[in-house]
């Protein structure tokens, strides 16, 4: 067998179990995608009215402030289903099972392939759920046209690979699930201080530069702007810079702590 | 004792068995600490190796190692005629691993993780399933196939444990303390096991922290203490080094507790328990002669015990600073096993 039929093989078994997982302990994917829903509702619903006098030019109301947020939420979802797979993957490495790949002639990144595969599988899923209820309280893309769906969607994914690449070695580096918890924490963390509630530019002088240049900011911007047709600018080439970064470093720091010796 | 002495084992027909796993001078150590610290093996195809030691010793960093799980820091070693360090693949594909902790994945039934195992052989489908129900039979685990494999008892989590190591057909496999933690029954069975595997031909590389352990399933066994091998050779080679054989008899009646030690003459006295403890490897032989010699004395013990060798008579042996000789009693040929047969 060729080595790629190879790696196509073995990491399609692999994600089919990480699949499996998901399937029989739903639990945790549902749990995390909780928090999400609840902000989305609670800032809509409770500080709506505050929160629309907020962005700006005058006569916004509760559901312009809808349309503002949803792109937000929806990456924090991403952020969010990351957290758990950081957690599976640190509950993986705790089991023998690994140990028991690692002494097959198994291709080597196989099962570090199933788990990204797997989780930017559940990524799509969650922002589809999350993305249904938005709809349901009224939220509406309309203008959009296809090539823009599709490039958001396209976006939605590369951002799900980024941070799950991330979250795989943040799972890898914790020596327990609870750990793993923790450590990911920055993965929801960080949407809260982007662009995902209120502009960047009514945020603290000194905070701006922060916000503006993290991660998720370009993200959710791009998205706005793509769904929405607010102005993109910098930002989509910005998007996809740090996508790829962060993808890339995930990737190289995953495989070298995959590789190192147990113990 | 350096291993270059130890005889190449022969088969039936004279010839040396090739070797199923060889290595020279592997070390290992984790920071400042020494793990392994020079291991010589030579394990023969279709043999049992135990590698035997206290915690701590090296074990399982020997098993990691070979299993290419981790990497010596120096030393080479071929298994299945692969080197374990430029051609890990050509190994992996030839041998079997269960580890020290359970290798299954618990969230998974027990028979799901029997077909993960095929699809990872590459198995069609088809044989893939014909594997899982033959083995899931023969280690009893039929009932329990659609239960996630976490409810399973400890016992049944080594028995699936093996099952999905050997779904590949393995011709090698390596065990890590497959019995500790068992209680007697379990162990028992991972006994007969063990034994059926060699029955087919597999070669087994075992670890244990138990002399009757190596004693009961090996061919031939090593010492591991502090990282080196200690001592290497059958099990009666081993206890042949070690002082520990006795047989103690006790007594409640004091005069006869003074005629036997008369009548016994090379025994340690304890006169307060009225006991006395003769050397002795524990062969019927021996046995039979002291029985002889106490009925001629015309005395009877109340209590008679055998005492072999145990681990701990082991390390206190071979650890000291010279190990005895013991020719006394090694010379005679007929206490080995093989010259009874």
């Amino acid at each position: 067998m060729s080595s790629l039929s190879l790696a196509v093989r073995d990491s399609s078994t692999m994600l089919r179990r990480n699949l499996l997982h998901a399937r029989r302990y739903p639990s945790m994917t549902l749990n995390l995608l909780l928090t999400p829903v609840m902000l989305l509702l609670l800032f809509v619903y409770i500080f709506g009215d505050v929160m629309s006098a907020g962005i700006g030019h005058g006569g916004a109301d509760r559901s312009d402030y809808l349309a503002y947020l949803v792109p937000g939420i929806l990456m924090l979802t991403i952020g969010g289903t990351t957290i758990g797979s950081a957690v599976s993957v640190a509950t993986d490495m705790t089991e023998g099972i690994v140990a028991r790949f690692r002494t097959m002639a198994i291709h080597r990144g196989a099962v570090l392939i199933g788990h990204v595969v797997g989780s930017v599988l559940q990524c799509v899923m969650s922002v589809v759920l999350v993305g249904a209820v938005a709809v349901a309280i009224g939220f509406r893309a309309t203008d959009a046209t296809a090539l823009e769906w599709l490039l958001a969607v396209g976006l939605l994914v590369l951002v799900s690979l980024a941070l799950t690449w991330i979250a795989v070695g943040m799972g890898l580096s914790s020596p327990n699930a609870e750990a793993a918890s923790n450590n990911a924490l920055p993965l929801m963390v960080l949407p809260l201080l982007s662009s995902a509630f209120v502009p960047v530019d009514a945020m603290p002088g000194w905070f701006q530069p922060i916000a503006e240049y993290q991660p998720f900011t370009p993200a959710i911007e791009t998205l706005r702007g793509l769904l929405l047709g607010t102005e993109i600018g910098h930002n989509g080439w910005l998007a996809v810079a740090w996508c790829v970064g962060l993808a890339a470093l995930g990737y190289v720091w995953s495989r070298s702590l995959f590789d190192r010796d147990p113990r | 004792m350096p291993s270059s002495v130890m005889p190449t084992p022969m088969r039936g027909d004279g010839h040396p068995s090739p070797a199923a796993i060889s290595a020279v001078g592997l070390r290992k150590s984790y920071g400042d600490k020494t793990v392994l610290d020079g291991i010589d093996l030579r394990i023969p195809a279709g043999s049992v190796f135990a590698l035997l030691g206290p915690n701590g010793a090296g074990k399982t960093t020997a098993v990691q190692i070979l299993s290419t799980l981790s990497t010596a820091d120096g030393g080479q070693a071929q298994v299945a005629g692969h080197d374990i360090a430029t051609s890990p693949g050509g190994v992996r594909a030839a041998i079997g691993v269960t580890g020290q902790f359970s290798a299954v994945d618990g969230l998974i039934t027990g028979e799901e993780n029997m077909l993960l195992m095929a699809d990872l052989h590459h198995l069609s489908k088809r044989s893939g399933r014909r594997v899982t129900a033959e083995l899931l039979e023969r280690f009893d685990l039929v009932d329990a196939a659609r239960k996630p494999a976490q409810s399973y008892s400890g016992g049944m989590k080594r028995r699936l444990d093996i099952a999905m190591t050997l779904v590949g057909n393995p011709r090698i496999i390596f065990l890590d303390e497959p019995t500790t933690g068992l209680d007697p029954r379990s162990r028992h069975t991972m006994w007969q096991i063990i034994r059926e595997l060699v029955s087919d031909g597999v070669t087994v590389f075992l670890t244990t922290q138990y002399l009757d352990e190596a004693d009961e399933l090996a061919d031939r066994i090593a010492v591991l203490n502090d990282g080196r091998i200690a001592a290497e050779g059958t099990a009666e080679e081993l206890k042949r080094l070690i002082p520990g054989g006795h047989i103690r008899l006790r007594f409640t009646d004091p005069s006869a507790y003074r005629s036997a030690a008369v009548a016994l003459r090379e025994t340690t006295r304890d006169d307060e328990a009225l006991a006395l403890r003769i050397p002795s490897d524990g062969s019927q032989r021996e046995l039979r002669s002291l029985l002889d010699r106490l009925d001629s004395a015309g005395v009877e013990a109340d209590e008679l015990t055998v005492h072999t060798s145990d681990l701990d008579d082991v390390f206190f042996a071979l650890t000291a600073s010279t190990v005895p000789s013991r020719p006394a009693q090694s010379t005679q040929p007929t206490q080995s096993k093989e010259d009874v047969r």
